[in-house]
């Protein structure tokens, strides 16, 4: 063996160490999915909005995946998460009552999707692409209404029954399965997202994003890569979708509209992107934020979330981060796991 | 099947412990859940809503049968799966006798398999598309149906002696309706009818204005969601179209009662057909007026409110005749009642839940210096005419 | 004759679609900064011009500088507090940040002025139409594109005639470079983010009896915003101006010849024309 082969699989072998290390459980992550868990019992009353919040964690996780990990942003996200609502939907109305397969068939749909719209995301800046990805789910939403035969147009798609989640538990009135359902789809599939962004791929993505020209340099195929993201997030937001539409039992138009790709924008941007937990954590906050307040002020309850964002970006963030932090340091077994 | 069973179960005998304890908790309170969208494009729809129902309450008393009645609002901001979600919530967590509202039809159409699941009444105060009330049977309507207005103005307008229409549509469920309808019964009566459809965002109306200028029909009927609807009377104006001898008809959403004043003259002489007025001549209607805007800084009621205010008149009567009770009950009594609404006379359909009542032709005249839809035609009793009467 | 009346509606359209959006384009290539909440201004704007009309009877025409100079102000003063911190903070702060804004001020307005169209009256000459060479224009659509484009003229000029323009190109193309030589960059900001505060206002109040106005309108008219600024690209006045034209142009013609098309057609022009020229169709080329 010649010296570079050497030198190149010591590094190998340092970058697999890192790797595998970056893949351990740290503490605070098994006591957030606990408390996922915990708070189906603690707040029963609460089940509904907590499996939308799920659905909306998914959703921002699919964003995270691109945004946080390979740097594309998005402004017409809610073209995948309709693809998939409508994908599960029809399935459920056509062939089967099954959520399970609904879920797979929207996530294959979404999938496909996200891969023929790729090109268009790999080239220009953050505005260009910001523009298509938003065209793109403006003619979604148009392709939708037009297709009324298919989709319901405006008034929906109606009449969807969802069959026992395996055979077993029908979606009740309070939401138990549902969340249940949400909620284990959520932790499945983020877990598959920790194991992508922490292998080699997650690696080269990374690489990209920080900067794009060296990645080529070294080799790494710059626009295979960021295909292959970008239709594992479409996929994973038609997840989203076809949760959706399967514990509403019911799809509209508005899966398709654009504040939905901005709402999921701001949750991930409150959560902060590229670490994964981001998207649930904003979800979480944002929807609950938003229930909460407009149960005080139904109409007016815009502004209170505005003021939020203001503060937040203004300074905020950083007395929260803070606080947390300070909370970490005096819980020193939570950061036991912490890496050197 | 089993979870399901332990649940209706449980839902009974919630109902049955509430029964045996009623005479303790005579207070307990009969609580409606309002859903309405109040922030997001059908605001004003909202506003107007929960200004009748409060007004409703206030002339009424929160009483009835000496239990207190709770109106719990909720925003859905027009988006229908929060809709059904927070219907959901003030079913299982605030145990809402009934639930109301509803501004849109995907609305509806969203909350009623839950209506049917739980067993709760549902009053739809504003949604229009006729199918809504097939699709649950605890469904009520107070509003009133598209095609129960159109219809009868297609066959009315034939009749004058026109014979060639365009329609102008908002390419959504309530306007399709509305261009179904109107040129089944216009053809029907003898009439040519085209139909043009435009985008629902759509701020611009000019390029579609030009095709019916260049088709020179003898009337444009438009239907577009209420607020849009002085726009397109700005632009029909603007374009010198009233001068070209194209009569411009609609039904009452485009000459809504609420920004009616502010449009101007533009909207001078069109000729509408809708179930409710602000100058219907009658002294309920005198009196509602009155109190309405007073109690709302001058807002006129339209349309809405009145769907707002005779929901809850239908709800008071019902619980008053089941002593509060909701359930199949509540719909029973508020079937077949029958009234004289601010509207004119209205009932509940016993067989289809849904609302008849008269249709007026009106026209918009200056009335002491603000604008008003003049009634000018009635025709009386009109029930959906795209279901067969059984 | 039809089709030429149709260009006329849809360059009338353009026109106020780029007097409202090429202060953000401005400021967008200035400052680098996404700033969501400029139609926040394009609404103050024309509910200065309502207000003013409805309730202190004050004619139509003079409403239009109050509008430009009452926004200019508001933007004067946010750039100064608000906005200025925020340039050195990533694009997606800065969406977020303007977006609670475009919130607070969606809802601000609602409370203040309720939630219903507003209406204006406008004064007898500006309305109906005349025959010009047989073809029909409209009295108000003829007014506002002598206005707007006067503007768009006013505004090459100054962009490249004066010494005012050429600092600000300048400091478009390289901020440091430009300081380091003496131009003073922060009040060139500041100038311009009101300037371009005071356009929006100035489009919004035009815009009342074209596009309609509610508390809604900065959500609903972002879209088009953006539009217009990245297909235009942001380092020249003419870029945004012309895609503002094909925007109005296409949009309206588009309704005219393919009702059954709606909207669908701008969406595709949009995705198209990015596909192709990533950097807007009117870029630069990049040194």
């Amino acid at each position: 063996m010649s010296a570079p082969d050497l030198a190149a699989g010591t590094l190998a072998v340092r970058v697999r160490a890192s790797l595998v290390l970056s893949r351990r459980w740290h503490p605070a992550e098994a006591l957030f999915w606990l408390f996922a868990v915990a708070a189906a019992l603690l707040f029963p009353r609460q089940l509904l909005l907590m499996n939308e919040i799920a659905i909306l964690a998914l959703f921002a996780l699919s964003l995270d995946l691109i945004l946080g990990y390979a740097g594309i942003v998005s402004l017409g996200h809610a073209a995948f998460l309709g693809m998939g609502a409508y994908a599960a939907g029809l399935v459920a109305l056509h062939v089967a009552a099954d959520p399970l397969l609904g879920l797979v068939i929207g996530m294959a749909a979404s999938g496909i999707l996200g891969l023929i719209t790729s090109p268009l995301v790999l080239k220009g800046n953050d505005l260009t692409r910001l523009m298509v990805t938003l065209g793109v789910g403006l003619l979604m939403l148009e392709l939708a209404n037009a297709l009324s035969f298919i989709t319901g147009g405006a008034d929906g798609l109606q009449g969807i029954t969802m069959g026992k989640l395996f055979g077993q538990f029908e979606f009740d009135l309070f939401g138990r399965t549902a969340y249940a359902y949400s909620l284990g789809v959520l932790f499945v599939l983020f877990m598959v997202a920790r194991r992508i962004v922490h292998s080699p791929f997650g690696l080269s993505l990374r690489a990209i994003r920080d900067n794009p020209l060296r990645a080529t340099a070294s080799g790494v195929p710059r626009n295979w890569r960021l295909a292959a993201v970008y239709t594992l997030s479409a996929a994973y937001a038609g997840a989203a979708g076809a949760l959706l539409a399967q514990t509403t039992q019911f799809v509209s138009l508005d899966v398709l509209d654009f504040h939905r790709s901005a709402d999921v924008m701001l949750v991930l941007i409150i959560g902060g992107a590229g670490y994964l937990y981001g998207g649930l954590i904003g979800a979480i906050a944002f929807k609950f934020l938003q229930d909460f307040i407009s149960i005080f002020t139904p109409q007016y309850w815009q502004f209170w979330i505005g003021l939020f964002l203001v503060l937040f970006v203004l300074g905020g963030r950083e007395i929260i981060h803070g606080g947390i932090k300070a909370i970490l340091v005096r819980l020193p077994f939570l950061t036991s796991g912490k890496r050197p | 099947m089993t979870l399901r069973r332990t649940i209706l179960k449980t839902f009974a005998g919630a109902g049955l412990a509430a029964s045996l304890v009623m005479p303790a908790m005579a207070q307990e309170p009969i609580r409606i859940g309002l859903i309405l969208p109040m922030t997001g494009p059908f605001t004003s729809t909202g506003r107007q809503i929960s200004a009748a129902v409060n007004l409703y309450v206030a002339q009424n008393g929160a009483t009835i049968g000496g239990r207190p009645v709770q109106v719990i609002l909720r925003d859905d901001t027009g988006v229908a799966d929060v809709t059904r979600r927070l219907a959901q919530e003030l079913i299982v967590n605030e145990k809402v006798t009934a639930i109301a509202g509803f501004g849109l039809t995907p609305l509806a159409l969203a909350t009623a398999p839950l209506a049917t699941q739980a067993k709760t009444p549902m009053v739809v105060m504003l949604a229009a598309t006729s199918v809504i009330v097939d699709r649950s049977p605890f469904i009520v309507r107070t509003s009133q149906v598209v095609p129960q207005i159109s219809g009868p103005f297609g066959t009315w307008i034939a009749a004058q002696g026109t014979k060639r229409v365009i329609t102008i549509v908002s390419d959504y469920a309530p306007g399709h309706d509305v261009e179904t309808s109107f040129s089944l019964a216009f053809r029907e009566a003898g009439g040519q009818v085209e139909n043009i459809r435009v985008p629902l965002q759509n701020p611009d109306f000019s390029p579609f204005l030009q095709r019916v200028a260049d088709a020179k029909p003898e009337a444009l009927l438009v239907f577009v969601p209420s607020g849009v609807g002085a726009q397109f009377m700005k632009q029909f104006v603007e374009r010198g179209m009233d001068k070209t001898g194209i009569r411009l008809i609609g039904t009452g959403d485009v000459v809504d009662d609420d920004i009616l004043n502010s449009m101007g003259d533009a909207a001078l002489g069109v000729v509408t057909a809708h179930h409710y007025s602000a100058a219907h001549p009658s002294a309920a209607n005198k009196a509602f007026v009155e109190a309405f805007r007073r109690a709302n800084n001058n807002m006129r009621p339209n349309f809405m409110a009145l769907g707002g205010y005779d929901g809850m008149h239908a709800l008071y009567e019902g619980l008053k005749k089941t002593g509060g009770q909701g359930g199949e009950a509540l719909v029973e009594a508020m079937k077949g009642l029958s009234w004289e609404s601010p509207r004119g006379p209205i009932s509940i359909d016993p067989q289809t839940r849904d609302i008849i009542q008269n249709v007026y032709i009106r026209k918009v005249e200056r009335v002491n210096g603000e604008l008003f839809n003049v009634e000018f035609h009635t025709i009386p009793n009109v029930r959906d005419p795209s279901k067969p009467a059984r | 004759m039809a089709l030429l009346t149709i260009l006329i509606d849809g360059v009338a359209y353009g026109m106020v679609l780029f007097v409202l959006a090429c202060g953000l384009s401005v400021t967008l290539g200035l400052m680098n900064f996404v700033n969501l909440a400029h139609g926040a201004f394009a609404m103050a704007g024309g509910y200065v011009t309502v207000v003013l009309m409805q309730r202190f009877g004050v004619p139509f025409l003079w409403t239009l500088p109050a509008a430009f100079l009452a926004t200019a102000a508001a933007g004067w003063v946010m750039e100064r507090t608000l906005y200025r911190p925020m340039y050195a903070k990533s694009h997606l702060d800065q969406v977020m940040f303007s977006s609670g804004l475009v919130f607070m001020s969606v809802a601000a307005m609602k409370y203040v002025m309720g939630s219903q169209q507003q209406i204006i009256q406008l004064p007898g000459w500006l309305l109906g139409r005349f025959e010009l060479f047989g073809i029909s224009v409209g009295r108000y659509r003829l007014f506002v594109i002598m206005i707007c484009g006067a503007l768009a003229l006013g505004l090459s000029w100054v962009f490249a005639r004066t010494l005012f323009g050429a600092r600000l190109r300048a400091a478009v193309d390289d901020a440091r470079v430009a300081r380091g030589l003496g131009i003073p960059v922060g009040l060139l900001f500041a100038v311009t983010f009101a300037a371009g505060s005071g356009l929006a206002g100035l489009g919004g109040a035009l815009g009342v009896e074209l596009l309609g106005l509610d508390p809604t309108f900065p959500l609903k008219f972002m879209i088009y915003f953006l539009i217009v600024v990245t297909v235009g690209g942001t380092s020249t006045i003419s870029g945004p101006f012309f895609a503002a034209m094909l925007l109005g142009v296409a949009d309206v013609a588009g309704k005219y010849l393919i009702p059954q098309a709606g909207s669908f057609i701008i969406y595709a022009l949009m995705v198209l024309l990015l596909a192709l020229r990533p950097d807007g169709l009117f870029a630069k080329a990049k040194t």
